[in-house]
């Protein structure tokens, strides 16, 4: 089943925030930003702004009815700057006005006075001057000490990868709009429409019911509407509300780029030790988050790299400790993968400067050390499956490998300026927010007396597919036409309390939620079907619309039996609520069960470099993903296309420049490259791992928003290998992202 | 007023003249299929088609809305996503959706819009350029790939010269497009006076740099006063400044007189930026990397100027740049004609460029260079290399020390330490000065491999790469 927005998005007719029909009287906003990293502010004049054409006002920290607060883990993070800046792109006002480009206008009329302090934006450096975010965290495991006296190899290095844009073609947006007796409705562009519906209710000082928030879908997300989507709705309803009009903030580009938060920059030094047989015995990483200038989802993206800095090995001594260290950048945030990544990328420039220094391929290491059913996670969890090692193998006889490897020596023993590079890259992820207790997600399923249904939810579609996913989930459990069920917006009227659609885990925690609702009415219906053929209920199914007694059908179809029921006055509503099982995790031990179960999957990576200009091409990803039962594979496999490719930009493409002075140099998309059509490998497969999908999964379809991300990281490793078929001696490190010119500088550098 | 077709209704408009046609799709006709993503040409989700008459007929291309300025529609047929709407879905959008190429959605309209201006394109193309100016964050393109295969071979079912009859006919289009010869035939052209406003071309760079004037200003608009035929005279290309990059590297004559040219198209900005972009406009923007610029310094063109009073004077493109964006360009100047020389057949001819992605991108360092040989003799050499000075730079002295040499290794050796004196490159966001040198040498030496490979020992290339130094 292809996803139920097809038609819409081919037609032009899908409805994005900025598409919502303007009421009249619409105002809109465009917010003030620092043109400072670190500076205290000695005065701001906006009598000239003010007093500029269409302008209706400017509202700064002093206009806030509530807390000027809205740092959702960490009470850290002003909605507007009041005397000191932290980043350059830190709101200190919003200027509201009858038409954007009026109060974009505006906005250079705006003087503002800086003192001008010191900056940091590297996070060593931060460490360093003791400046935090918060406690650093460590997770062991073993004896490190022993670990590494039993190694007959130890080797030590530092790897860095650097951070991430999201660059959702919708930037962000919102639009707020005034309702009687003191209520708002805010049409936000966010991945947490409770989380904006707290934070409005908070900065205004009214209750959180006042405040209704309606998602209709988002174009594009990938973490990057999760916290930082909440400023600007913030912003819209606060004005909405002193105006007494609609008001649309929707953030131009270059406002986007420079004021919200992107992946996470980490710097690491690692220690790796192995024995003959190259088991890693040992390893000890201390890691450097650049967290920016506030906390924002920082504690939680930290904590998921602690977790993830095995990737899918075992390792029996573990020793991981984690600085996020604050910077006059802007607060760095959730990202796919959710600083997993990071971690996944140290372990693998381990493994691959262990092999290198050794002189074997990397993927003996690798393979010496999948973690298997029963090996126990450095965070106490015990690895429930075989899945890593299957998906290793089934790649291996899927896909040839030793095959393609002897094309590829082959290929450069006979080009002397083109080379080829390949590597295995496998993956392990644990699913679950981290944070147990958001771990929970409610629908509310009206079946209308027409037999129509209605599913809300508190999932956000963001072209994840997640809405058809729990069509599937309603039509699957009634056994009805697809055609029957209508997903509604998001709105936390009628879903309340929800967790953000983030953490790969919308089609689980609201489809099990959905299922609930749905085997409830089903229950209700069958039991009014019994009495109706005067059976028992035990007897009694729907398939394909139609009741069922045992094996046999009857006249008696689905529209027909709700429309009885709604006669019998029997309830045709319900909410279903959900909690994950099972999961609970021990902060002060750093033990637990954080995972309802983890993803697995390897790829096959190829590259091909062109030696002369130092530019690059992935001929194939091919890959075995461990998708469980899938519930909807075309979905599923554009879901991890789209995550390859992003991967491949995190490690190969994109480049977040900044000065010292805390600018971005890389502030739009003419400098800020991400891949188009041409950057793409020329070949992904992917292929599903046979298996039996987890009880806890949706039914048994695994997660998949997440976890292939992480294969673009073997893309890094597959060019390393050509850059050094070519210039064995290159002193390359691991710096990621390996760009035409890091490549090219370490093609012709002989100073290793 | 600006008078022109927007999908199947007459648009008169008093708005301002810079207005992008983006904010005037969207918010006064209130077609919100037309994406805002980043106002200034590099995601294409402001994808829309221009229909332009000519001879009767109405030839389509694909432009971004987003640096169009209103004016430059003026009797023209603009096509959204919407206008491409019928009852069933159009082809296009069916293979789109076919092959699951939409995930969230916000890039797929200009997606769908790129794709029908390939089937409605009076060329055969690469269905992946037809999209080279498209950016998905989401779907990682294999998929929206499939569509672009699908969609190339139905273009190939369309007769070349018969494409609106042929789509009309299998309903790919809606019924509309039949009548808009005939109305556009009724838009009177509209006279310019020749004021003091911006003077504005394509609109590909002006609307990035002075978008906030340009928007809320009357504008002098270029397209229809500049020349844009290529013509051949007294044994000279005369190109009108005002072609825009896709027709001049996909004209027939430049084809024939300059064969190699057109397969470096692709690594020129984007579709739709090739669409809209002036060869004139690149020149007067005068970056130090514009593409056009350096492929034109290797042809040795000259420019022909003109004043408001019709004054000519002509000047060597290599004298055009005299520093950081300052030209020898007087106030009321205009480039009128770019006049280049055919290609002779002893003359051979390559463009090399390198950014951080290899395609929409701009340059690290880009280079064109022609080489007029005899064996293995060096008769005359036009190097040009863009991002290593304050100026699009013609390699005079390199190009001078190679004239009369014997090609060796030897040579380019030497040649090398020429070049390496003749750069200043600095440290900036498309690299570090480091690495332009480098790529300098390597750019060089690339061209002598891909023209004279088989004349030149390809160990003796390897050593100048690992061993020439790229000090200054």
């Amino acid at each position: 089943m292809k996803n139920i927005d097809t038609g819409g998005h081919v037609t032009g007719r899908s409805v994005y925030v900025d598409d919502i029909p303007e009421l009249t009287g619409t105002l809109h906003a465009v917010p003030v930003l620092s043109e400072k990293a670190h500076a205290l502010i000695s005065k701001m004049d906006l009598t000239q702004a003010e007093k500029a054409k269409g302008i209706i006002g400017i509202l700064a920290a002093k206009d806030i009815p509530g807390e000027n607060q809205i740092g959702g883990i960490l009470p850290d993070e002003p909605l507007f700057a009041t005397d000191e800046v932290h980043y350059i792109g830190q709101p200190v006002a919003v200027i509201i006005a009858t038409d954007h480009f009026a109060a974009h206008d505006a906005r250079k009329l705006v003087k503002i006075d800086y003192e001008e302090l010191d900056v940091i934006t590297d996070p060593r450096v931060a460490q360093q001057k003791g400046q935090l975010l918060f406690p650093p965290r460590t997770f062991a495991n073993g004896d490190m000490d022993k670990g590494f006296t039993d190694c007959d190899y130890i080797f030590e290095g530092r790897a860095d990868s650097g951070g991430q844009e999201h660059i959702y073609i919708e930037t962000q947006g919102s639009y707020a709009v005034p309702q009687e007796n003191n209520n708002l409705k805010v049409f936000s562009s966010t991945q947490g429409p409770t989380v904006v519906q707290k934070t409005i209710a908070r900065v205004l000082g009214l209750p959180m019911h006042c405040i209704e928030v309606d998602v209709t879908r988002l174009g594009g997300a990938f973490g990057g509407k999760e916290d930082q989507a909440t400023a600007w709705a913030v912003m819209a309803a606060l004005a909405a509300k002193r105006f007494h009009k609609p008001v649309k903030l929707i953030l131009d580009r270059d406002d986007d780029i420079v004021a919200t938060g992107k992946r996470h920059p980490y710097s690491s030094d690692f220690r790796i030790g192995l024995d003959k047989d190259l088991k890693i015995k040992a390893f000890e990483v201390t890691l450097y988050q650049n967290g920016g200038a506030a906390a924002d989802l920082s504690p939680a993206i930290m904590e998921r790299t602690l977790f993830h800095v095995t990737n899918a090995y075992y390792i029996p001594n573990v020793k991981a400790t984690a600085y996020s260290c604050k910077t006059n950048l802007a607060p760095f945030t959730a990202f796919r993968g959710f600083g997993g990544p990071q971690g996944m990328y140290v372990i693998e420039a381990a493994i691959a400067h262990a092999a290198t220094r050794l002189g074997v391929d990397k993927s003996e290491i690798q393979q010496q050390n999948l973690i298997d059913k029963g090996d126990q996670f450095h965070y106490g969890q015990v690895c429930d499956s075989h899945n890593a090692r299957k998906s290793w193998e089934e790649l291996h006889h899927h896909f040839n490998v030793e095959k393609a490897r002897s094309a590829v020596n082959d290929f450069n023993k006979t080009h002397r300026f083109v080379k080829k590079g390949l590597s295995i890259m496998p993956i392990c992820f644990g699913i679950s927010f981290t944070k147990t207790p958001m771990n929970n997600a409610r629908a509310l399923v009206h079946v209308y007396q027409d037999g129509s249904v209605g599913v809300s939810t508190g999932a956000v579609e963001m072209g994840q597919g997640v809405n058809t996913k729990l069509m599937q989930v309603a039509a699957r459990v009634f056994s009805v036409n697809t055609s029957r069920i209508k997903l509604e917006t998001t709105n936390t009227t009628r879903v309340a309390n929800t967790s953000p659609t983030a953490a790969s885990s919308g089609a689980d925690l609201n489809g099990k939620a959905l299922q609930i609702a749905c085997n409830e009415i089903l229950q209700r219906l069958k039991k009014e079907a019994a009495e109706l053929l005067k059976t028992e209920i035990v007897h009694i199914s729907i398939r394909n619309e139609k009741v069922y007694i045992d094996d046999q059908p009857t006249e008696l179809a689905w529209e027909a039996l709700v429309e009885k029921a709604f006669l019998s006055r029997i309830k045709l509503s319900e909410v279903g609520h959900y909690a994950t099982p099972v999961i609970h995790f021990d902060k002060t031990k750093e033990k637990g069960h954080p995972f309802t179960y983890h993803v697995y999957g390897a790829a096959l990576i190829t590259v091909t470099l062109d030696c002369i200009k130092g530019i690059y091409e992935t001929d194939s990803v091919q890959i075995v993903h461990d998708f469980g039962n899938s519930l909807n594979l075309t979905i599923d496999k554009g879901q991890v296309e789209g995550a390859v490719v992003q991967g491949i930009g995190w490690m190969t493409l994109e480049e977040l420049t900044y000065d010292q002075n805390g600018h971005l140099l890389a502030d739009s998309l003419s400098k800020y490259k991400i891949p188009d059509v041409y950057s793409a490998p020329k070949v992904i497969e992917t292929i599903p791992l046979v298996t039996n999908g987890p009880e806890l999964a949706i039914m048994k379809s695994k997660a998949v928003g997440e976890p292939p991300f992480m294969y673009g990281i073997g893309v890094y490793f597959a060019l390393r290998n050509a850059v050094r078929e070519f210039n064995p001696e290159t002193p390359l490190g691991y710096n990621a992202p390996l760009t035409p010119e890091k490549v090219l500088l370490a093609l012709y550098d002989k100073k290793g | 007023m600006i008078e022109f077709i927007l999908n199947n209704q007459k648009v008169t408009t008093d708005k301002p003249a810079g207005m992008s046609l983006l904010d005037f799709i969207r918010k006064d006709y209130h077609l919100f299929g037309t994406k805002i993503g980043c106002r200034e040409g590099d995601c294409g989700a402001c994808t829309v088609l221009e229909g332009s008459l000519t001879d009767g007929r109405v030839r389509y291309k694909t432009i971004v809305s987003c640096l169009t300025p209103l004016i430059n529609v003026h009797g023209k047929h603009i096509v959204t996503v919407e206008g491409l709407n019928m009852e069933d879905l159009s082809p296009v959008q069916q293979a789109m959706a076919d092959h699951a190429a939409t995930q969230c959605g916000f890039c797929t309209p200009g997606f769908v819009v790129s794709l029908t201006g390939l089937l409605l394109s009076d060329e055969q193309k690469d269905p992946l350029q037809a999209i080279s100016g498209n950016i998905c964050r989401c779907t990682g393109y294999k998929s929206i790939e499939k569509a672009a295969v699908e969609t190339g071979h139905l273009k190939q079912s369309i007769p070349e010269g018969k494409e609106i009859e042929t789509m009309l006919e299998k309903e790919w289009l809606p019924d509309y497009f039949a009548d808009i010869p005939e109305l556009l035939k009724e838009i009177p052209p509209r006279t310019n006076a020749q004021d003091n406003s911006v003077k504005i071309a394509g609109g590909t760079d002006l609307m990035v740099q002075q978008h906030d004037v340009i928007r809320h200003s009357d504008i002098h608009p270029l397209l229809n006063t500049l020349p844009s035929d290529i013509t051949v005279s007294g044994g000279k290309i005369q190109i009108g400044a005002g072609i825009n990059a896709n027709d001049f590297l996909h004209n027939s004559l430049i084809g024939e007189y300059f064969p190699s040219l057109p397969e470096h198209a692709s690594l020129i900005a984007s579709e739709q930026i090739r669409n809209m972009g002036t060869l004139a406009g690149n020149m007067v923007n005068a970056s130090p990397i514009g593409d056009m610029n350096i492929l034109l310094l290797a042809l040795e063109a000259t420019l022909l100027l003109e004043n408001r009073s019709e004054k000519q004077r002509e000047l060597p493109l290599k004298d055009f740049f005299l520093d950081y964006k300052k030209l020898d360009l007087e106030k009321e100047e205009l480039i009128k004609y770019i006049v280049i020389e055919p290609q002779k057949e002893d003359v051979l001819f390559n463009f090399e460029k390198v950014s951080k992605r290899t395609y929409l991108d701009i340059a690290s360092v880009n280079s064109a260079i022609t080489v007029n040989s005899e064996g293995k003799t060096i008769r005359k050499i036009n190097f040009a290399l863009g991002g290593i000075a304050a100026i699009p730079k013609f390699m005079a002295k390199t190009s001078a020390f190679l004239h009369g040499k014997e090609l060796s290794i030897d040579t380019l050796g030497k040649a090398l330490d020429v070049l390496q004196q003749e750069i200043a490159p600095i440290d900036d966001i498309r690299g570090s000065k480091e690495y332009k040198r480098l790529l300098a040498r390597q750019l060089f030496l690339q061209h002598f491999l891909k023209l004279f490979g088989n004349m030149l020992d390809e160990e003796g290339i390897y050593q100048l790469m690992t061993t020439k130094s790229i000090a200054s």
